[in-house]
């Protein structure tokens, strides 16, 4: 088949969008990782239905546990963020598509910097 | 009015009225839908991190919630929506390797997916609810 594009254009591989193929890439990656994390978040929380402060606490701060749990958090909002700009896109226009996915591009970022500032903490103790 | 801005009285494509709602479609829009619930998921996630780091007060008004009949309801869903996600988004990493994607392989995984979520989630209620 004859290719249109131009050797420039070709080589930079960036399509008509001009992103490239990077948010459905980083999406299918960040689902790949996510498989195993997922599978042993949600053993992990149902083992610890009824478990009271303290053991949550040692369960969190615990080295394996605070980086697993960390993963978790910062892949699945990552994962999760790029999936949400995806549906606004879908069903938002102009000025509230950029509002909506800037919100949650921030709210993913805020949350995911407290959530391992929170886990960093019980870990080390503060 | 112009012609292009008059309303449409003609039906428009793809008829929901008269149309008959499939396996594959459904289970389409529950991956978007457990996708979103699991984005709202994920800050309960981190809220929980946060007021377990923050003192036993706080940890105290997050488990209050999650024994209540909504907590409860939340965290049922939470589960229902991870499996779920995990067992279709599975499936949809195999399409965008290339495979499934006949009609009858789309069906069949489509129910395996169905069945193992039903499974799985009844069971982490069942032990979960066991262990409180």
């Amino acid at each position: 088949m004859d290719d249109r594009r131009t050797p420039l254009a070709r080589a930079r591989g960036l399509g008509s969008a001009k992103d490239g193929v990077g948010h459905w890439w980083t999406q299918r990656l960040t689902a790949i990782a996510l498989i195993p994390l997922v599978v042993w978040f949600a053993v992990s929380l149902v083992m610890l239905s009824g478990a009271d402060y303290a053991s949550v606490r040692a369960w969190i701060g615990s080295p394996t546990v605070m980086v697993l749990l960390i993963l978790t958090i910062g892949i699945g909002l990552h994962h999760g963020q790029l999936g949400l700009q995806v549906v606004f896109e879908d069903y938002t226009d102009g000025a509230w598509r950029v509002f909506w996915i800037v919100l949650v591009k921030f709210l993913a970022v805020l949350f995911g910097l407290a959530a391992i500032v929170a886990i960093l903490r019980i870990g080390f103790g503060g | 009015m112009s012609v292009a801005n008059r309303p449409t009285s003609r039906p428009l494509s793809p008829h929901l009225q008269v149309y008959r709602p499939q396996l594959t479609s459904m289970l389409s829009i529950l991956h978007r839908a457990t996708g979103i619930a699991l984005s709202v998921g994920a800050l309960y996630l981190a809220i929980w991190v946060i007021c377990a780091a923050a003192g036993p007060r706080a940890y105290a008004a997050f488990q209050d919630f999650n024994v209540s009949i909504l907590g409860r309801i939340v965290l049922g869903g939470w589960l229902f929506s991870a499996f779920y996600h995990l067992f279709n988004g599975i499936r949809h990493l195999f399409w965008d390797a290339g495979y499934g994607f006949d009609l009858k392989d789309a069906y069949r995984s489509g129910w395996i997916v169905v069945v193992a979520t039903l499974i799985v989630t009844v069971l982490s209620w069942i032990v979960g609810l066991r262990l409180v």
